[in-house]
């Protein structure tokens, strides 16, 4: 049996599955103390499905922790970067492009050094061991713990990166390290930004594992627990506590998994409504579509994977605004007031779940607080939240086939026609905990993106095969359960305005953990 | 009118220039941190007209070569910049009294106003193509008679090659290979000219449309959307102005392959509520567009797929399935659509079957 939990702003989700089953599910508030909000869910959950603590194989956890950590700028530490690739680069040293009022917490120096590897594979210049050396004496002497080291083209090769780690190793043995190559892809400032982030968030890591450790362990599990990724995948709690800026964007991620697994479809529109917005996401091959774009998170740019997600003021809790001429939805909001202000809940604010409840599509609260509600008011708030999700649909849509729609979420309610352009709407049992079930059913995941050289085309399926095999290969060592790896996404894009067809491949293989279940 | 390039309009100028790069010509954003670094540093960059340089002005190009994934990784150095140039410099036995752009669509817009922030000149507004394009015979110099030769390029270990050449042609041919060999993200200069000459032969007005174009995409307090402000800037515009929305729409279709260093592409854009498709060809930056089979914009005017919602760029390397957008063309300045341009820029240069036809004819025919 395994555990999933989903740490929300407002809620905590949890659940219990076995196999293809939901056990039971519980919501419980979300604390300051983000451990104790989990001990209250969990040891819910175990007393409502009668388990004992020792009948649980794994615990699976999604946070948005440290993405909020980082947006407020709370409990980071002070980072030296460590840049091999000179003389490439240098015009552009790290940390150029930060916000102004995150560089003074966290810049703690840098050092660009001679390194790194050309697109081919060459060396741009020999490792730089002394000025090595000398920077991590420099991060000692002014009190830092902790190293990001980026590398031009690590991705390629990431020996260079690998060497400087030893040296902090020999040299400064308590200083922390984070490597550029085990975080991003290709685009050297956007890979080094989230080796920066990480290093930043590593003391807070810390914490955060050891107080989820003891919050099972309260509770007398004794289960491994994992961490969510932002692509859905899940780490190791060790793994978390070196790489906690792969816990952003898990959210979004987890509730579109969840949403697949629970009706078994691959290929969807996922709409996940809250109770101030509805975040719609687009399921292909059982997968959440990846943004293309750059993500600023906090200010910072990014090439993380990011799921490619929608979000619209419509939830629970958006208000009615009414006129002469027309009604409309949102996208203000009473939030998570709701339970006060609403007026099925005896508040005299007019939202979306009150006309849910007057069209007899939901039933909570008290309904006879809406009954003297004007028809006409009702029939066009509910035409314009209608048009609302017809319109973000079509939005997110890629052909003009109809296609199903799964409907998550607490909000999930409030949606009841029909959508343009939907095949069927989908709304499966525990769609109120999806986010969870999302984190439960966590898959582990590996991921090759380097530049191959690509003559000929016997030369493309062979460099094509053998990035396959290194992301299956990097999927087993991260956990899964080598029968069940597949390559779900492979990309090849060649390198414009060079000669010799150099090719960029990205492979991604994903595999079910490896469990005593 | 544009005098000088400050803090805040780096960005107006990155944006616009991605629009004008017609899906190629490189991310400006690592440009843009150049530049403001530079002109935090040493003050903004005065901009001067065409008409404003005199007859023995030395106007020199300032500009990036090679593949734009291996920018990323190797970034920009001002001084590498200033080394293709001294060396020109040396060899011609004259200094440098103003910098101009080859292209302003891209990245190629950017290192320029960075490196004359550091040289402490000003910056011509204008360039060579009002736009983006692929190689470097293809620019209003050569088409106006400026010999390409002698030509630098300079690689951050302090190697530069120098050039003669006897054409634009050669010079591509030739300095391609090297600058692979040299790491595939190199700093160059070529078309060295006198004030004279560059009054006849740059595009004049580019780099202030280019920063016109960003400002009004960007602009946020304008309660037109971001497609609506791009079109009615274009409009206005004395080059641009037969600017439209072609179709919008999502991305359903796309093709990439790779010959001799060129992506050649094409991408399938399709109605949302509808059959209606525009099919898009690109060679790095994009070519020609047909919707349901007809011809709305060709080669040298300008076609871009712009997100549909906040109207910015997307190159042709991140175009991806699903993504929202509109396509927007408009026209080339005059200069690149006489039969002596098209020879150089015209549909052919890009193995394209159909003849040119201005996107104003062919938006008359659709009525």
């Amino acid at each position: 049996m395994r555990i999933g939990v989903d740490v929300g702003g407002t809620n905590t989700d949890a659940v219990l599955l076995t196999g293809k089953t939901v056990l039971g599910a519980v919501k419980r508030p979300t604390c300051a103390d983000v451990s104790s909000g989990i001990s209250d869910a969990i040891g819910a959950l175990i007393e409502v499905c009668g388990v004992g603590p020792e009948a649980i194989d794994a615990v699976m956890i999604g946070t948005t922790h440290f993405t909020n950590a980082f947006i407020q700028r709370r409990d980071l530490v002070p980072v030296f970067a460590i840049r091999a690739g000179f003389p490439a680069g240098r015009g552009i040293p790290p940390f150029s492009s930060w916000p102004d009022d995150l560089k003074p917490i966290l810049c703690g120096g840098s050092k660009m050094v001679a390194g790194g590897y050309e697109f081919d594979g060459r060396e741009i210049s020999p490792l730089d061991e002394a000025a090595i050396v000398d920077a991590i004496d420099e991060a000692r002497a002014a009190g830092i713990r902790q190293i990001a080291v980026s590398c031009i083209f690590s991705q390629l090769n990431p020996a260079h990166e690998e060497r400087i780690a030893a040296l902090i190793a020999q040299h400064a043995p308590e200083i922390e390290v984070s490597l550029s190559s085990k975080l991003g892809r290709v685009g050297l400032l956007e890979r080094e930004n989230a080796a920066i982030m990480n290093a930043s968030l590593r003391p807070l890591a810390w914490t955060i594992t050891t107080a989820f450790e003891r919050a099972l362990q309260d509770l007398g599990i004794s289960a491994p627990f994992y961490v969510s990724q932002n692509d859905g995948t899940l780490m190791s709690a060790a793994h978390m506590q070196r790489y906690p800026v792969l816990t952003f964007a898990a959210g979004p991620t987890n509730s579109l998994r969840g949403a697949a697994w629970l009706t078994g479809a691959s290929e969807a529109i996922v709409i996940d409504i809250g109770g101030t917005t509805s975040d719609l996401g687009v399921l292909i091959d059982g997968f959440p579509r990846q943004s293309t774009v750059h993500v600023d998170v906090g200010g910072v740019r990014t090439n993380f994977r990011m799921p490619d997600i929608l979000s619209i003021g419509l939830g629970g809790g958006s208000r009615i605004h009414e006129d002469a001429q027309s009604v409309s939805v949102g996208p203000d909001s009473v939030g998570f007031r709701l339970h006060s202000e609403g007026l099925i809940f005896g508040g005299d604010t007019l939202t979306a779940s009150d006309i849910a409840v007057a069209r007899g599509q939901a039933s909570f609260g008290d309904p006879a607080r809406v009954i003297g509600l004007p028809e006409d008011v009702v029939a066009k708030a509910g035409q314009a939240i209608a048009t609302l999700v017809d319109d973000a649909i079509d939005r997110m849509k890629t052909s003009p086939q109809d296609i199903p729609m799964i409907l998550v979420g607490g909000g999930a309610v409030l949606v009841s026609d029909m959508p343009r352009g939907v095949s069927k709407m989908l709304r499966p049992d525990h769609a109120g905990v999806a986010n969870a079930i999302g984190a439960a059913i966590g898959q582990v995941s590996g991921e090759v993106d380097r530049i191959y050289n690509i003559p000929d085309g016997d030369a493309r399926t062979a460099a094509i095969a053998d990035a396959e095999a290194q992301a299956r290969a990097q999927a087993v060592s991260a956990g899964a359960e080598p029968d069940s790896v597949g390559v779900v996404n492979i990309e090849a894009v060649p390198l414009q305005y060079l000669p010799g067809g150099a090719t960029r491949i990205v492979c991604r293989a994903i595999g079910d953990l490896a469990l005593a279940e | 009118m544009v005098t000088a390039i400050t803090l805040d309009n780096i960005e107006h100028l990155a944006i616009g220039s991605s629009f004008l790069g017609t899906g190629g010509g490189g991310d400006p954003y690592l440009g843009s941190l150049l530049c403001r670094e530079a002109i935090a540093k040493l003050g903004p960059v005065r901009v001067i007209s065409v008409d404003e340089l005199s007859d023995d002005d030395n106007v020199f190009i300032a500009a990036a070569m090679g593949a734009p994934t291996v920018m990323i990784e190797k970034l920009f150095s001002i001084e590498d910049q200033h080394r293709a140039v001294e060396t020109l410099e040396r060899f011609l036995g004259r200094q440098a009294t103003a910098i101009i752009s080859a292209e302003i669509g891209g990245c190629n817009s950017m290192m320029p106003v960075a490196y004359a922030a550091m040289r402490g000149l000003p910056i011509v507004d204008g360039d060579g193509m009002g736009r983006a394009f692929p190689a470097l015979q293809m620019t209003s110099f050569n088409i106006e008679g400026v010999a390409c030769a002698p030509l630098t390029i300079a690689d951050e270990h302090g190697n530069s090659v120098l050039y003669q050449t006897t054409t634009g042609l050669k010079a591509e041919e030739l300095a391609r290979p090297v600058a692979a060999a040299m790491g595939a993200s190199v700093c160059m200069s070529c078309y060295p000219m006198t004030g004279a000459e560059a009054r006849r032969a740059a595009i004049p007005k580019t780099l202030s449309g280019a920063i016109g174009i960003g400002e009004a995409i960007s602009r946020s307090n304008d309660p037109r959307a971001p497609i609506d402000r791009l079109i009615a800037v274009l409009r206005a515009h004395d080059y641009y102005k037969d600017a439209e929305v072609i179709f919008r729409g999502k991305i359903t279709g796309l093709e990439r392959d790779t010959s001799k260093g060129w992506v050649f592409g094409s991408c399938t854009v399709s109605a949302m509520n509808g059959p209606e498709q525009a099919e898009l060809k690109f060679q790095n930056e994009n070519l020609i567009v047909t919707v349901d089979g007809r011809l709305r914009c060709i080669v040298p005017d300008l076609v871009t797929i712009v997100d549909a919602e906040t109207a910015h760029a997307i190159p042709t390397e991140r175009l991806a399935y699903g993504q929202r957008v509109a396509v927007v063309g408009c026209s080339a300045p005059p200069m690149l659509t006489t039969p002596r341009a098209l020879d150089v820029v015209g549909p052919a240069c890009f193995g394209l079957t159909e003849s040119y036809r201005p996107i104003a004819s062919l938006s008359k025919d659709m009525i």
